[in-house]
This record gives structure tokens, C-alpha cells and sequence, in this order.
């Protein structure tokens, strides 16, 4: 694995997606058709160059992008790789100033293309790192929130040239508020640039190399597929991850509210698992696990859903009746499960009134 | 009544005749390039040997992997107009854009994207420009297609702008097969826009292919109805199944795996089916096909089919060995040329059914023309065959323990007594015709899809099983043998009244006393 700086070759690209659509919990939409549009750009002559935040200068100015909405939405309108763009100049001409290189939002999913998307289409460099560690369905859920950078300003385009600049707001959860709403009317779909960040608080307010990650994730579980090994156990030994549950979905309940989709899965156990029933909760992501009634993971741990024969992420909107899947748990950047951490990512900040217990018996107060 | 199925395969086309449940008789014979040739001496056969009047068929069943094959071996595919309702969305990802090239190349027809579609919420995405459609039908019109295929953004959620276009093309195009994705898929737009493609190049072909069915069925003197089997193990009318060919893409494995656990009485096993190119492996679970979890690649293009899941490696009894190199076998095959070219029946291609034959595994053809082969040379083909089917039976395990494993097909005989990480090669009468009694005992649907509204998620879902099943009841399925296949529901936010779009689809066997007659004498 090599550090940045690299470039991302098209099978870089193949095994970014599978590694970001696994960090992406359930959410972050199946980055599927970015990477149609990547492979494109790609082809013809454009260049993804990754760089490591450790060594942006302290004053350096970084683009923040991301799409915002229902993952259920991108499924049917895709992604647009050059409306996701138009949201940096738009941001430097407000700003009077031009970026230096763009960052991710999440790397989770979809989202993690969005800069690379971004960066290839205007010839920016990407940083390897992003403000989730996985995928998260609010602003106010992100290290910079954690980490108490301003919220603002942001701004948001949509595919009719609806344009608009969120200029200042109170704080993170507002921001989330007010952005969500406009995401609402604009179809629970939005290409956004949010607050810029200096190198400075890029390099300390962060998840560090979080691209790099989903890029060895997905290099495994593809090396697994290929030798015909258990791509599940390949991802849980590399990643020292836990498998929680193997079985069949029996259930799916979804709806979109507020701009998100939300619901609930009901999995019966197979094999070692036979006799129980596992329940997981999601909003956009999984956020709990319950065993049998029993709490068995919560955010922010990652509860992903992996299909047990292939080993790549099944997401919220496309997990069905009849699938088998199997339910791993990865480690949480350490950044997420600090006390500061827990109240903006923690199983109260989606309205469980539970306390964070991980899965891998690091207790976090 | 009695019932005849019929497997159209790529070497040979099967047809059992079963009656009260029981198969009454069996016959194979080769796959004709006209296909009607082959059907009709299949049944001539097949009612000689049984001696049966044919006033006593009830029905008919075909499972035919012809469709897929079209894919598979890109022939027979029509060029296709597709028209695409969603700009400004997907602007970037146009139709055909994950497409192999050279499928792509054979099947792309005019492409027109037109501003229109919805949004998630029922709202209008953008007005949907009527005057694009209607030239761009025009424009269709002058490229001569013949077919066109119409994906709009949430048309799951609201078909109207899809059947609009349709209607235009329609009337701009006269004679032009439209397809619209709605009627074949769901949420997902360019999965379901794939599948419509697919299924629109693939119509004209269809039509012709029933046809010919028909044709193979009236001049063997049957008068019964005609079925074709679809990708679940459930029939269709023929009329619907020339519609929409790729509702019958799975059906060969479908039937197979369907009969090996007729024929087996197993419930949970592997099958192996061994036919003259391929040899396919896959589960059952609870007497079922195992399904594949997620997008399913046919021919290379990416889909949301609901299909078994399938492994399919080149080696059959038409495989062709390396006369040089033992352990180099396949993936070429002659497939329904077998009876011509195999050393065995006197013709000048060494393949894998000439390696059994020499090994003493089965007696076909004329034994003294591989005499010549070394046994060192046999023993490397034929581990070389096992190693295959070892590797792959272990990639199609969910487990470690051992399975049984249900051996079909014609060529059946290349499966060893034993290989590792199987419990049992099981070996099963009429193993050769599995998939054409899969056919003859394929099963009836019956499918609700409808918006409920004031009623509990619960409710509407159960309200959807009850009328479901009573339409599969009423189809002619056994009340006891029904199983929900199938349960979705799509919240309309659009709608008042917390409004609920539920599909159900359930399926069960058919009475086995469906259509029996008083004047039926039992045989």
C-alpha cells in the first residue's frame, strides 16, 4: 500500500468502491455510478491524484464536497459529477479566494467519490482523509463538528441550477437543519461544498487517510473473491473486525422522511445463528443492532451489511426479502468515540436513549 | 390429464410426459438449428414411445434457454431505440453505459434523453417535454427499428409518463415493439433500464421463437395450451413470454435444479447439471432454487433479476479435450453437433464424452474409436474434469460441511463417486431430462400489486399475501404448497392517507388434480 502521494489507477478506482460502499454502513449510496463516471473521466486522460493531509501547508484552503439526500433518490437520478463541481467555483467566487486541493466529505459510500469526481474535473488534487470515517446522515455528525470548526459557509446546487449559498449559521445542527429542508424541496437530492477548512485544521480535526483505508478494504475483499476465499472472514481478519450475525432478511421497512430514508431490517439467523433474530435500525446508515431484543452494537461503531457470498456492502436502499448477508462490526475512528465524540455520534445523537458500548470492548464514558 | 415438458437446450431438447405426478416416459433428442424441428421429433418421439393419444395432453411446458443464449453468444439481438425520460438527471450516464462493448455495439439504436420524470415524492422532476418525445419518435421512425425500449425516472412509482411515450412511439412507429421499464423492474434506474433494453432486442426474436414452439406443437396434433417457464419455476402464457423474454432468462437452471429435487426427493443439496457446453451448479434450499443475492450479470450487462444462483464452468459432453494436453479441456464445445463430430460417433473432435466412453464411464458410439487413447492420458483428462467440478462445488458451498450433491443432466457421467467437501454424489433416475420435468411440473403465480391506503403497514401487507394467494388458488395451485416469493412495499409520500404501494407475489405446485377430466381413465 503505497502513501500519498499516488495516483488512482482504474483498478484503484474498482477497489475504492467496494471498500467506501463497506465503511458506508448501509448509507452513502452504492458508489456504483460514480465510479461509471470516474472510470470515464479516467479514460479520457483526466487524473485523480491523491495527496496526505500531513503535508498540506498550515494555510492552504480545502474544499469540502459532498452529495446530500436519500440514498433511495440516487438510485433512480445517479450522480453528476460536473453539478457536484460547480459547487467549488461557485464557493471560491463567494470565498474571492481559490482552493488548493478537495477533501471528502465521507468516505462511506458514495460520498467518497464525490472528491475524486471533484478533483478530477477540475484538476484539483484529493486529500486522503475525510470528516466521517465511514458515513454518517448529518452535518452535525462530523469531526468538524466534534471539533467545533465553524459551520459555514456552504453552497448547494441542484440539477435545475438552484443555486444557493447558506452564508452563515448558528452552529452545526442548524446548518444541518436548514440544508436538509432546501434538500427536502429540491427533491432529497443536493450537490453541496461545505465550509472550507485551512490545511491547519485539516491535518487536526480529521480522519486521517480514510481513503486509503476503503482502498486496502476493497483491494482485500477483491483478493479474497479472486482466490475463491471467504471474502467475509478475508475483510474481518485484515480489518479486526467482528462478525456479528450471519443469516437471511426477512423483512424491510423504509420510508423517506425529512429528506432521509429510514426503516428497519429483520434478519433470521442461519448456521451458528440459527435459533436468534437480529433487528437493525437504520437512518440512511445502520445505527443499531438489536440480538434478540438485545442491544448488540450502535453507532459508532460501523454495523455493516455485507452479502455473505460476495462479500461486497449491501445498502439501506437496496437490501431485500430473501438476501443472505452477514453482519460485521468495524472499528470507529478513536476521534468519534471520545466523549466529545459520542454526543454528536453516539446512539442518543439518533435518538436512542442507549449508552455506547463497542463491540470491541473499548468502553468509552 | 397428462402433461408433456419440454427443455429447448443449446445440444439437445428433452421432453417427459408425466402423469399423476409420476414421469411416464422420457425422451432426448438433438436440438435442431430451426428449434421446431428438434420439438417436433422430441414429441413424436415421446408420444410414440408412450403411446398416448394426444387428446389427453393437458398442457404443454417449455423452458428454453434460447434467450439467454442470444445474449450469451450475441446473435439474434436487434438494434433498439432507447428513450430515456429523467434529464437534466443522469445526463452523465446515458443509456448502454455499462454495457460490453460489443453487445453495446450490436444493440444500440438511436439514444434519446428527454426532460421529464418525477421526483420521489410525486412531484414532477421537470415538465416532461412532450415535443422532444414526439421527435425523437419521429426520428426513431426514420432509423427503422424495429423495437424501442422506454425507461423513466420513478416510474415505479408512477408509470403514466412511460405509457405516454409509449403511445407516442406507438403512434409515430407503427409496428414498433415497445417495452417500458416499469412492467420489469424496479427502483434502480439504470439496472432496470438494462433489463428493458434487453428485453426490447430481444422481442422480435421471441416472437418468432414461440412461434416456431407453436408451430413444433400443432404439427405433432396437440391441441392443449401452451406455457413457458420463467426465471421463479411459475409459467406464463405464451403470448406473455414472447413479451418479455427476459423474464424467461433463468429458466433452464430454474427447471434443473427444480427437478434434480423432484427426481432426488432432497430438499437441501447441490446440483450439478451437466449438459453438452456447461456444466451449472447450484443450491437448493428448502426445495428451491438458492437466488443470487445481487446485481446479476447477463451476457455482461448489469441487472436486477431475481435469479438462482448460478456457476456455470465450460465443461460438458460436448467439450472439446486437447488431443496434445490432457489437462487443457474446453471451454470450446460442440455442442448439439455432438452426435456428428465426437470420435465415438465418427467424427474427428476428441471430447469429453469420448474421454468417458474410453474410460468405461458410459457406453455411447463406437468404443473402438478411442481405443488408441493411453490409459495415462484418460486418467489426466478425467482428473483434470473432477479437479473443475471440485473447485467450483466448493466455491458454490455457503458452509464448511459436506452436502450432497444431485448429479443431472446428460452428461451427467463426467461427475465422479466422489469428490471432496460432498457428502454424496447422488445419482437419480431420468437424471437426463431434469430439466424438462422441472418444466413439467413448474409451478403457478399469483401476484397483487396495489396502493393501499388507511391501513397499517401490516394490514396491507397481509391484505396483499390473502389476495395473492387467492389468485394462485384460483390459477390452479395446491392451497397447502403456497410460498410468498415476494413482498415490497413503497411508501407514496405524495399520496394522502399514509398511501402504500405493496407487491406480493406468491407461488405454489399445481393441483394435481387441476384439468383432470371425468372421462380421464387413470393409466
Amino acid at each position: 500500500m503505497p502513501n500519498p502521494p499516488f495516483e488512482l489507477t482504474a483498478d484503484d478506482l474498482d477497489a475504492m468502491a467496494v471498500g467506501a460502499w463497506i465503511l458506508g454502513t448501509g448509507g452513502g449510496g452504492d458508489p456504483y455510478f460514480s465510479l461509471l463516471e470516474a472510470r470515464q473521466h479516467l479514460a479520457d486522460g483526466r487524473r485523480a491524484r491523491v495527496i496526505d493531509p500531513l503535508a498540506l501547508p498550515d494555510d492552504a484552503l480545502v474544499a469540502c464536497v459532498g452529495q446530500m439526500g436519500a440514498p433511495l433518490v440516487k438510485q433512480e437520478r445517479l450522480v453528476d459529477g460536473p453539478v457536484l463541481a460547480s459547487t467549488i467555483p461557485m464557493m471560491e467566487a463567494h470565498l474571492g479566494r481559490r482552493f488548493d486541493a478537495v477533501m471528502l466529505w465521507e468516505i462511506g459510500g458514495n460520498n467518497g467519490f464525490q472528491a475524486v469526481l471533484a478533483g478530477m474535473l477540475l484538476d484539483l488534487p484529493v486529500v486522503d482523509c475525510d470528516a466521517m470515517g465511514r458515513a454518517f446522515p448529518q452535518a452535525d455528525m462530523t469531526t468538524f463538528a466534534i471539533c467545533d470548526l465553524p459551520a459555514y459557509p456552504w453552497t448547494m446546487v441542484d440539477l435545475r441550477r438552484n443555486r444557493i449559498i447558506f452564508a452563515e449559521a448558528e452552529d452545526w445542527a442548524w446548518m444541518e437543519r436548514m440544508t436538509r429542508r432546501m434538500c427536502t424541496v429540491l427533491g432529497s437530492s443536493a450537490a453541496t461544498c461545505k465550509a472550507p477548512r485551512t490545511g491547519a485544521e485539516v491535518k487536526s480535526s480529521t480522519c486521517l487517510h480514510t481513503l486509503s483505508q476503503a482502498l486496502r478494504i476493497g483491494r482485500t475483499v477483491i483478493a479474497a473473491r479472486e482466490a475463491h476465499e471467504d471474502a467475509v472472514d478475508a475483510l474481518v481478519t485484515a480489518e479486526r473486525g467482528k462478525i456479528l450475525f450471519r443469516g437471511k432478511i426477512t423483512d424491510v421497512m423504509r420510508r423517506t422522511t425529512e429528506g432521509w430514508l429510514r426503516g428497519t431490517i429483520e434478519i433470521e439467523g442461519l448456521d451458528a445463528d440459527q435459533a436468534s433474530r437480529m433487528r437493525i435500525a437504520f437512518q440512511n446508515e445502520f445505527v443499531v443492532a438489536w440480538r434478540d431484543d438485545q442491544v448488540c452494537a450502535t453507532v459508532p461503531d460501523l454495523i455493516c451489511l455485507i452479502d455473505s457470498s460476495s462479500g461486497d456492502a449491501i445498502g439501506t436502499e437496496t437490501v431485500r426479502y430473501g438476501q443472505r448477508v452477514t453482519v460485521v462490526a468495524l472499528r470507529a475512528p478513536s476521534i468519534l468515540t471520545s466523549e466529545k465524540g459520542l454526543r454528536h455520534v453516539g446512539p442518543r445523537a439518533f435518538g436512542y436513549d442507549l449508552d455506547f458500548h463497542s463491540v470491541f470492548g473499548e468502553y468509552v464514558a | 390429464m397428462m402433461r408433456i415438458g419440454i427443455d429447448v437446450g443449446g445440444t439437445n431438447t428433452d421432453a417427459v410426459l408425466i402423469h399423476e405426478g409420476t414421469v411416464h416416459r422420457a425422451v432426448k433428442c438433438p436440438t435442431t438449428a430451426d428449434v421446431t424441428g428438434g420439438i417436433l421429433l422430441a414429441l413424436q418421439e415421446l408420444l410414440r414411445v408412450a403411446a398416448v393419444s394426444t387428446s389427453r395432453i393437458g398442457t404443454v411446458m417449455i423452458g428454453t434457454t434460447h434467450f439467454t443464449n442470444a445474449v450469451v453468444q450475441r446473435r439474434d439481438v436487434a438494434r433498439v431505440a432507447a428513450v430515456r425520460i429523467g434529464l437534466p438527471a443522469a445526463a452523465t450516464l446515458p443509456p448502454f453505459v455499462d454495457w460490453p462493448a460489443d453487445l453495446r455495439d450490436m444493440v444500440r439504436g438511436p439514444v434519446h434523453m428527454i426532460r421529464g420524470g418525477y421526483e420521489v415524492d410525486g412531484r414532477p422532476l421537470v415538465p416532461f417535454d412532450r415535443c422532444a418525445m414526439r421527435d425523437a419518435a419521429r426520428q426513431i421512425a426514420e432509423s427503422g427499428v424495429a423495437a424501442a425500449a422506454v425507461c423513466a425516472v420513478f416510474s415505479p412509482l408512477n408509470p403514466d409518463l412511460e405509457q405516454e411515450a409509449g403511445d407516442i412511439l406507438r403512434q409515430e412507429c407503427p409496428g414498433i415493439a415497445v417495452t417500458l421499464s416499469h412492467e420489469l423492474g424496479r427502483i434502480g434506474l439504470l439496472a432496470r433500464e438494462n433489463v428493458t433494453l434487453l428485453n426490447a432486442s430481444l422481442v422480435g426474436m421471441a416472437r418468432a421463437t414461440v412461434a416456431a414452439f407453436r408451430t413444433a406443437i400443432a404439427q405433432a396434433g396437440i391441441t392443449a395450451p401452451l406455457f413457458i417457464t420463467q426465471n421463479d419455476g411459475t409459467v406464463a402464457s405464451a403470448e406473455e413470454a414472447a413479451a418479455f423474454p427476459v423474464r424467461s432468462f433463468a429458466s433452464g437452471p430454474t427447471n434443473s435444479l427444480r427437478g434434480a429435487a423432484f427426481l432426488s426427493g432432497l430438499e437441501d443439496a447441490l446440483v450439478v447439471d451437466v449438459g453438452g457446453t456447461t456444466a451449472d451448479i447450484g443450491g437448493l434450499v428448502r426445495g428451491f432454487p438458492r437466488e443470487a443475492n445481487n446485481v446479476v450479470q447477463v451476457g455482461g450487462v448489469r441487472t436486477l433479476f431475481r435469479m438462482p444462483d448460478l456457476l456455470s464452468i465450460g465443461l460438458g459432453g460436448g467439450t472439446l479435450c486437447d488431443p496434445e494436453n490432457p489437462s487443457r479441456i474446453g471451454p470450446r464445445s460442440v455442442g448439439f453437433r455432438l452426435t456428428e463430430q465426437a470420435l465415438v460417433f465418427g467424427g474427428s473432435q476428441l471430447t469429453c464424452t469420448d474421454i468417458a466412453v474410453a474410460a468405461g464411464l458410459i457406453e455411447l458410439g463406437d468404443r473402438g474409436r478411442v481405443s488408441n487413447l493411453s490409459p495415462a492420458f484418460i486418467q489426466a483428462a478425467l482428473a483434470r474434469m473432477h479437479a473443475m467440478l471440485a473447485d467450483s462445488v466448493d466455491r458454490m458451498k455457503t458452509d464448511a460441511r459436506s452436502v450432497p450433491l444431485v448429479a443431472v443432466g446428460g452428461g451427467a457421467f463426467l461427475v465422479p463417486e466422489h469428490l471432496p467437501g460432498v457428502a454424496e454424489v447422488v445419482r437419480v433416475p431420468h437424471a437426463g431430462v431434469a430439466n424438462a420435468l422441472g418444466a413439467a411440473i413448474a409451478q403457478v403465480s399469483g401476484e397483487v400489486d396495489q396502493i393501499f391506503t388507511e391501513s397499517s403497514r401490516e394490514a396491507a401487507m397481509a391484505s396483499a399475501q390473502q389476495q395473492a394467494e387467492a389468485k394462485a388458488i384460483r390459477a390452479g395451485a395446491r392451497a397447502d404448497s403456497l410460498k410468498l416469493v415476494e413482498m415490497e412495499d413503497i411508501p407514496l409520500a405524495y399520496l394522502p392517507g399514509n398511501a402504500l404501494r405493496v407487491r406480493a407475489r406468491v407461488v405454489g405446485d399445481i393441483q394435481a388434480s387441476a384439468g383432470v377430466r371425468a372421462d380421464d381413465p387413470a393409466s
